[in-house]
């Protein structure tokens, strides 16, 4: 088996009296599809703020692609490749669908003062490339038509994969969706499926997953991993978690 | 239809009374040393009366005449949308270019007083463009501008006394020298945000203006500095007698020495740091710098989570709109000859703000609108000077009511996907 992309050892999250995190370990493989799951307020969110860089964790290991992570700024795991959406749909609502794939490639792209001003030909080559990367995510998410359009126009589902196509023009080697079905009807979680499973297939892209839609959890997971109260509960293929009785006991429910 | 368009056209009507009123019916007249207000003939007022009529009947009646023209065969596709002019590229370009035209023949066709009225407003421009990146642009609220506006003045004006350099390189060490501010004093407050930022802002711009009051033996504190060379062109000096080494213009062109040539040298000088002005901010605006300003105003979040440095990009924004301020303050330093501290109070802050938050932010032609009321009015309304205060803010509260998003909102250059 080849190196994990992400171990996370022992990591805890403090905030004050209340122990949000509490020893939560994780790894992934690259080019699994792993996912969290774990009953409303199990930490599921919080490990991921730690993991990315918005909180600080209290304790623990977080190893991203061979390299110590913990305590960096956002950005900065960011630009290591470990890109994160939100719960909430977090667009740059009065920029294009097109403006918001040309942002996100910020870290890749000619920012030089002069040789914007001066259009310099590799400022040009950058933005041209940046334009067809952007037009390339839009046609695989199927928003190409709505490119010009202001980001807040689009309709809800596909706001939801216009950050996922806005995540993938950044180039990331791991790709963290919390809860990219919730408020997503059952047709376009199906698409939504169909298109994680294709990143992990024709990508090779890595996508650790918070969803509560078992339907979806299920049926795309190579790995599972429960938390429950802030603890790690269960972890294994998806077959394992179904039949575990704690699992079942804590978030799943008899059937 | 008709009472649909009652109340624009109305609006329309006081608007073309009001403007033209002020700008063809009364004018500035040099009377010895003073200025007064000389009113127009009633030939004038007639005109202004029919153009009024004129466009009152014409909005009233435009769905009708646009209906007329589109029914005759033949005829191309009116504009019964004005704004789609900024959709427009090339009525667009062609709108620049003529208030362009208009602003370069400005001081031929106007007096003395007009001119040097119009040097100011341009330098308003300047700095309302300058902290229309910090506001407008980054979302930044900063009250301390006129701070690095003072820093680009005795910039360039102590750098002129102790080591005697000429307008053009001091132009750019002002810049320099407030950009070098900026960046100073963002590194370490940029953490703040919204209301804590404008606190620590407004210190500093304070803090500026009170070290060079007491610093006494560099600034001659309150007494200001005096003397300041005045700008040359490639090394031609405006001025009766050109100082030992150098040559006047009117020697050089051979015509004969008038002070005015000064007035309008300096009006198209500040001119042309406006439009480089102008060309680098539109510039800013299409490169990923100014869609980070733009992103980070919407979602400060959302940026951290793509990789962008939200420190570094606010940096660029406060440090490029002060060296504009720099510059701008280096400017002012060489047309007045003489500056103290006096000039860099809060209340010019104050304004700069207004300018910005009147044109609409991040509005550019907005802020060359609001610069041109906020500095005419003033001019023009001398006799209720005591109550300027007053009148400024009861139209920020009108203003704020009526229209919050300013005279002309920001219409903000979209790069789009060709398909």
């Amino acid at each position: 088996m080849s190196r994990p992309l992400l171990e996370v050892s022992g990591l805890t999250m403090r905030f004050g009296g209340l122990l949000a995190v509490d020893g939560v370990e994780l790894s992934v493989e690259p080019g699994q599809i792993v996912s969290m799951i774990g009953p409303n307020g199990a930490g599921k969110t919080t490990v991921f703020n730690c993991l990315t860089g918005f909180y600080k964790p209290s304790g623990g290991k977080i190893v991203f692609d061979g390299q110590e992570i913990q305590g960096l700024p956002g950005f900065r795991v960011a630009r290591r490749g470990m890109i994160r959406t939100f719960q909430h749909v977090r667009l740059f609502k009065e920029m294009t669908v097109v403006e918001n794939l040309l942002v996100a490639q910020h870290q890749h792209m000619n920012t030089s003062m002069l040789a914007g001003l001066f259009k310099t030909p590799s400022y040009r080559r950058s933005e041209r490339e940046a334009m067809e990367r952007a037009a390339y995510w839009l046609e695989r998410v199927d928003l190409h038509e709505f490119a010009n359009r202001e980001a807040n126009t689009l309709a809800y589902g596909q706001q939801r994969r216009l950050e996922i196509a806005r995540c993938m023009v950044t180039q990331p080697k791991l790709l963290m969706l919390d809860e990219p079905a919730a408020g997503l009807n059952p047709r376009e979680t199906d698409d939504l499926k169909a298109l994680i499973a294709e990143l992990r297939d024709n990508h090779q892209l890595t996508v650790l997953l918070i969803e509560h839609d078992m339907k979806l959890v299920m049926s795309i997971s190579d790995k599972i991993v429960v938390i429950n109260q802030g603890r790690p509960l269960a972890a294994g293929t998806p077959e394992e978690i179904k039949q575990n009785p704690d699992v079942i006991k804590a978030y799943l429910g008899e059937t | 239809m008709i009472r649909a368009n009652l109340k624009p056209a109305v609006i329309s009507a006081v608007v073309v009374v009001v403007l033209s009123g002020l700008l063809m019916g009364v004018r500035l007249d040099q009377d010895g040393t003073n200025l007064s207000l000389v009113g127009a003939g009633p030939d004038v007022y007639w005109k202004i009366a029919i153009a009024a009529t004129f466009i009152f009947f014409y909005n009233l009646f435009r769905d009708h005449l646009a209906r007329l023209w589109q029914s005759m065969p033949g005829m191309p596709k009116t504009p019964t949308q004005l704004v789609e002019a900024s959709k427009k590229p090339v009525l667009r370009q062609l709108f620049w270019c003529f208030l362009i035209a208009l602003a370069i023949l400005w001081p031929f066709i106007s007096n003395r007083g007009g001119t040097d009225l119009a040097t100011l407003v341009l330098i308003y421009v300047m700095l309302g463009l300058g902290l229309n990146i910090v506001v407008g642009l980054a979302g930044l609220l900063d009250l301390g501008y006129v701070g690095f506006y003072a820093v680009g003045a005795y910039g360039y004006a102590l750098l002129a006394m102790y080591f005697d350099i000429g307008f053009w390189t001091g132009l750019i060490s002002a810049g320099l020298l407030a950009a070098l501010f900026g960046f100073l004093l963002g590194f370490p407050v940029l953490r703040l945000r919204g209301d804590y930022l404008a606190i620590v802002t407004l210190g500093f711009g304070e803090i500026i203006r009170i070290l060079l009051n007491n610093m006494t033996w560099l600034t001659n504190g309150p007494n200001g500095i005096g003397g300041i060379p005045k700008p040359t062109l490639f090394g031609l000096e405006f001025s009766r007698k050109a100082s030992e080494g150098m040559q006047s213009f009117h020697d050089f062109v051979g015509i004969d020495y008038s002070s005015e040539h000064r007035v309008m040298f300096l009006y198209l000088l500040a001119l042309l740091l406006v439009l480089i002005t102008l060309f680098v901010i539109n510039r800013l605006l299409r490169m990923p710098i100014g869609r980070a300003w733009e992103a980070l105003r919407e979602d400060e979040i959302a940026c951290r989570a793509l990789g962008i440095n939200p420190t570094a990009v606010k940096l660029s924004a406060f440090t490029i709109g002060a060296s504009f301020a720099g510059f701008a303050g280096c400017f002012f330093a060489a047309r007045q000859g003489f500056i103290s501290p006096e000039s860099f109070t809060f209340i010019e802050s104050a304004i700069i703000l207004a300018i910005v938050v009147l044109g609409g932010m991040g509005s550019q032609i907005g802020v060359i609108l609001a610069a041109i009321i906020m500095t005419i009015l003033p001019e023009m309304a001398r006799e209720f000077n005591e109550y300027r205060m007053l009148l400024f803010g009861l139209m920020m509260v009108l203003m704020m009511i009526w229209r919050p998003q300013g005279l002309l909102p920001m219409n903000r250059p979209h790069l789009e996907l060709r398909t």
